[in-house]
Parts: structure tokens; C-alpha cells; sequence
């Protein structure tokens, strides 16, 4: 495996998702939205959101952050693998001198670090806001702290992994971008189940419970890997898919 | 160059490909010839070690397909043009070619001359900053071809290189692979047009699942198909047939007043076809030979194997 050439491809995809703004926008924008509203929102009157505490509060929307770092290599991946298969631009690509594996690295690593890139920053961005409209009736900053921590250091990274494994899978058998997204979609149930049992208090947001629920997306990561692998193989990719 | 021997590749119970053997020298043409479906992309993606090989033997520049350290020494000395040309149609002329060359391991250096070189030969130069996806067709074909010769490969494999283009774009793209071949490189050409193969390649393959023939355009005509006489005659009847039939020719076919004869070498036989008929009563209004033609041997040999 020779890492500077799925770097190779993993730069062309981002040069390719620079020129799909229509694409790239909506993926940032509701993460950027999110940054900046609610922490605006609780300066307002944070009575606008119930009784959730503050902390709580800010917890739960943290984690919104980690469904946005599933959404955007979800789209991307599709873009990248069901796009190039619907474009027919893998052939060429299969000709080249690079492996299955420098391939399937580089499309991951394309998917993968602008995700990692976007929720962090957005969710830096929440936090910084959050501790400016939070430290008054707080009194102390409440970011960062190890649950954040987690979430942008473990959760965030195997969540992404989560979601382009799902959808290296999907590709084998989409056709077109919208229906890989689609198929997609069903992996952020459990995601979304989980953010929505943390904001209403059936799960709490704490360290220990995001390290827990990291290691079984880990676990889960490895196994769509290993599938994944065993998938997008060039015999397979040319003669298979559909 | 190019060595096969007995390659076989099977779909499930589907052959796709069977029992090739064939050979392609450096620096020639060899035209891959065949109707839809008859096992042309198969084979070059086996050569191209796209795809694997069910059975048989292929050896690429002396190395050997199946061999997995030598796939990836053949897929670094060849150039790919597929069928479906896959070009990143968002990214410009010069990034795909780019991306290409950093692939193959190009440095900077040589990949800026490359570019140049191979846009500037196929009148792209002046839109290297254009998205390919705005290109038409003939363009899309030219930047394809210089995709696969960014490395500078000593084969090229092109999977129908003028297809569905403009008679002038198709033209452009045969003289480009023509000075590929003053280049010494080996061209691998799939096609389904004979006029093509006529036109630029040294060799061909008629290939139907099965390998039907290979050869020079010329001797494939000469060998693989007779030349035909025509004759009009004011009537053909019993008497002049009985008079053809005692000379035992190879095949008389007659449509309406004209009797078609298959023969091996009409300068000696057709005196005595003339001679037979006028002795039967027989008035003779023209006299024609027809020489076969690529076409003609292609469209007898694979209709044989329906």
C-alpha cells in the first residue's frame, strides 16, 4: 500500500468536490447555521428550549455535530465512487498502476477528512460561542471538557468511518448518487436515535458513554472494512457491479 | 509484443472469450475486429489485467498476465482508451491529464512537457483549462487518447477509438494513431469499422468469441475469400448452366440475367467461362470482376459462425 498514491486520488476528489458547490454548500451550511443560531438562541433566552439545562443543552447540540460528520462522507463517498462508476471513470482508473487498496484509501481519505475537517471547525465554532453566551449564567467555561473532547477526537472520526464503509457498500449496488444516498440513509438511524435519547435525557451525553458507543462503531467500522474490501475489487468493480 | 495463447475467459457458463492465440508485434497496428459482443473488451481487459483469465496464457511486453507482480509492470507500460472514455468531467483538460501523470509516477517536470506536447499534437492546448464535460465528443475522444499516452507507453490499447464520431474527428484520431506508430508504439485497435482497419492497420483478428481469422487486410481478401465474375447475359437458361457446370467451377449463383461465379483467379479462368457460354447460345451484355473486400471477408466469415 503505497500511501502517496491514494493521496494522489484523494486530492483529485477534493478538487472535484471544490467545483460541486452545489453540493458542498448544503453540506456545510446546516453545521454552520447550527454553530452560530443556538448559541445566539441562548443568549436571546435560553427559556426557548424548555427546561434542558444549559449543559445539557450544549451536550446535545455538541452531538448534533456527529450527525453532520456521518451526512457529509455519506455524500461525498457517493459522489466519489457512485459518481465516478455513473461517470464510468473508474475503468481508467482500474488501468492505472494503483492497487484496489491505494483506491479504496484514497476515496475514503477524500470522504473522510473534509468530514472530519467541517465538524470540527463547526463544532469549535459552537463551542467558542457557546462558553462566549454561556459564561455569564454558568460561571465557568463549559468547553472543552472530556465529552467534547471524545466527541471530536474518537466519535466524529468512526462515525465518519461508519458511514463510508456503509456506503463503499452501497456503491456495488446503486446505480446513481440520489439512490446510494437514499440506501444511505438508513445507516443514521442509530445515530440519530442516539442523539435524540441524548437530548431527552433516555441516555446521557457523558465521556464514558460516547467511549463506549465509539468502540462498538469501531467494531461495526472494521467489519463494513473488511466487507468493503472483499467488494471494491477490480474484477468485481468491472464485471459485478451494477 | 503481445503473445496469447489459448485464452479463455468465462462468465459463469457464458464464454465471453475462446481459446484465443494470436501475436502482435512492436510498433505494429493490430486491428481487433468483431461484432457487438464478441469478446473484443473482454480480451483487452484481460491484456490490460483488468480482468482475470479463465484459462490460457497471455505474456504483455514478457510479462505475464496472470501474474499479479507482473499486472502491475503491464498496466505502467500500457496506455488504456475504453469504450466508455471516463473522463472527470468536472476537472479541466490539463487536471486530468495531470492526475493521470502523478499516477503513473511522472514528475512535474514531465508531466508540464507531456501535456503540452500531446494537447498541443491533438489541438487541445488553447482548452486545457476547460472543464471536459463541456467538450464535444471528437475532443472528449482526443483528451481520452492523451490521457493514456501521459506516460508515454510502449502499448495502447483502444477500445472503438471512432466510434460514433464525425467523419473528420474520426479521421484526426486515425492520423494521430498513425504517427503512434512512427513512434514504434504497438497499437491494440478494437473495432467494429472495417473501413478502419482497412485504412491504418498492419494486421487483424476477426474475431467472434472464437479466433475466425488474422492476417494483413490484403491476405485475409485473398486467402479467406474468391474473387467473384459477373456476367450479364441476355437469358440465362439450361443450356448455358450445363455448359458452367462441366467446368467444374467452385460456385455459380445466378440473379436474374446474371450468373455470379466464384472464382480462384479470374485472368485464367474467366476466357473459358465466356468461351463456354457464347458455344451455349449465350449473348453476353457485360462481363465483371468483383474483388472481395475487407467487408466482404468479415461479413462471410462471422455470418459462417451464426
Amino acid at each position: 500500500m503505497r500511501l502517496p498514491v491514494a493521496w494522489i486520488i484523494a486530492t483529485k476528489d477534493f478538487s472535484t468536490f471544490m467545483k460541486k458547490k452545489g453540493v458542498i454548500y448544503p453540506l456545510l451550511i446546516p453545521s454552520i447555521l447550527v454553530s452560530i443560531v443556538v448559541p445566539l438562541l441562548i443568549s436571546f433566552d435560553s427559556s426557548l428550549f424548555g427546561t434542558i439545562s444549559i449543559p445539557s443543552l450544549l451536550d446535545s447540540v455538541l452531538f448534533f455535530f456527529v450527525i453532520q460528520a456521518m451526512v457529509m462522507p455519506m455524500t461525498l463517498a457517493a459522489y466519489s465512487i457512485v459518481g465516478e462508476k455513473a461517470e464510468k471513470s473508474l475503468q481508467p482508473l482500474l488501468a492505472a498502476p494503483v492497487t484496489d487498496g491505494e483506491i479504496l484509501l484514497g476515496k475514503s481519505l477524500a470522504a473522510w477528512l473534509p468530514a472530519i475537517i467541517a465538524a470540527c471547525a463547526t463544532a469549535s465554532i459552537f463551542m467558542a460561542l457557546g462558553d462566549l453566551v454561556t459564561y455569564g449564567s454558568l460561571g465557568y467555561l463549559y468547553f472543552p471538557n472530556m465529552s467534547a473532547a471524545v466527541i471530536l477526537l474518537i466519535v466524529i472520526p468512526v462515525v465518519a468511518l461508519f458511514a463510508i464503509g456503509v456506503n463503499i457498500i452501497i456503491s456495488s449496488r446503486a446505480n446513481d448518487i440520489r439512490t446510494a444516498m437514499q440506501l444511505g440513509a438508513f445507516a443514521y438511524l442509530p445515530i440519530a436515535a442516539i442523539f435524540g435519547a441524548g437530548l431527552f435525557h433516555f441516555f446521557v451525553i457523558n465521556a464514558i458513554n460516547l467511549l463506549i458507543i465509539s468502540a462498538i462503531i469501531l467494531m461495526i467500522d472494521v467489519i463494513l472494512f473488511s466487507i468493503s474490501t472483499k467488494t471494491f475489487q477490480r474484477e468485481e468493480i468491472l464485471t459485478k457491479w451494477k | 509484443m503481445i503473445e496469447v495463447e489459448n485464452l479463455t475467459k468465462k462468465f459463469g457458463n457464458l464464454t465471453a472469450v475462446d481459446d484465443l492465440s494470436f501475436h502482435v508485434n512492436e510498433g505494429e497496428i493490430f486491428g481487433f475486429l468483431g461484432p457487438n459482443g464478441a469478446g473484443k473488451t473482454t480480451t483487452v481487459r484481460m491484456l490490460s489485467c483488468l480482468i482475470s483469465k479463465t484459462s490460457g496464457s497471455a505474456r504483455v511486453a514478457g510479462y505475464d498476465i496472470g501474474n499479479d507482480a507482473d499486472s502491475m509492470k503491464i498496466r505502467q507500460i500500457i496506455g488504456v482508451v475504453p469504450d466508455d472514455l471516463g473522463l472527470y468531467e468536472d476537472l479541466s483538460a490539463y487536471e486530468n491529464l495531470d492526475f493521470y501523470g502523478k499516477l503513473y509516477g511522472c514528475t512535474e517536470i514531465q508531466r508540464k512537457e507531456s501535456i503540452q506536447r500531446l494537447l498541443t499534437m491533438l489541438g487541445l492546448w488553447e482548452k486545457r483549462d476547460a472543464a471536459s464535460g463541456t467538450f464535444s465528443k471528437g475532443m472528449k475522444q482526443k483528451l481520452a487518447i492523451a490521457r493514456a499516452l501521459i506516460h508515454d507507453p510502449k502499448i495502447l490499447f483502444l477500445d472503438e477509438p471512432t466510434a460514433n464520431l464525425d467523419p473528420i474527428s474520426a479521421k484526426t484520431v486515425r492520423d494521430f494513431i498513425l504517427e503512434l506508430k512512427n513512434e514504434r508504439k504497438t497499437i491494440f485497435l478494437n473495432t467494429h469499422n472495417l473501413d478502419e482497419v482497412q485504412r491504418i492497420c498492419d494486421r487483424v483478428a476477426i474475431l467472434k468469441t472464437r479466433l475466425i481469422a488474422v492476417g494483413t487486410p490484403n491476405d485475409l481478401k485473398e486467402s479467406l475469400w474468391l474473387s467473384k465474375t459477373v456476367i450479364q447475359v441476355d437469358e440465362v437458361n439450361d443450356r448455358i448452366l450445363k455448359a458452367l457446370d462441366a467446368l467444374s467451377l467452385k460456385k455459380i449463383t445466378t440473379n436474374k440475367n446474371r450468373l455470379i461465379i466464384d472464382v480462384t483467379n479470374s485472368e485464367k479462368e474467366n476466357p473459358g467461362i465466356v468461351d463456354a457460354i457464347v458455344r451455349a447460345g449465350g449473348r453476353i451484355q457485360l462481363v465483371t470482376d468483383v474483388s472481395p473486400t475487407l467487408e466482404d471477408v468479415y461479413l462471410d466469415k462471422v455470418g459462417e459462425i451464426k
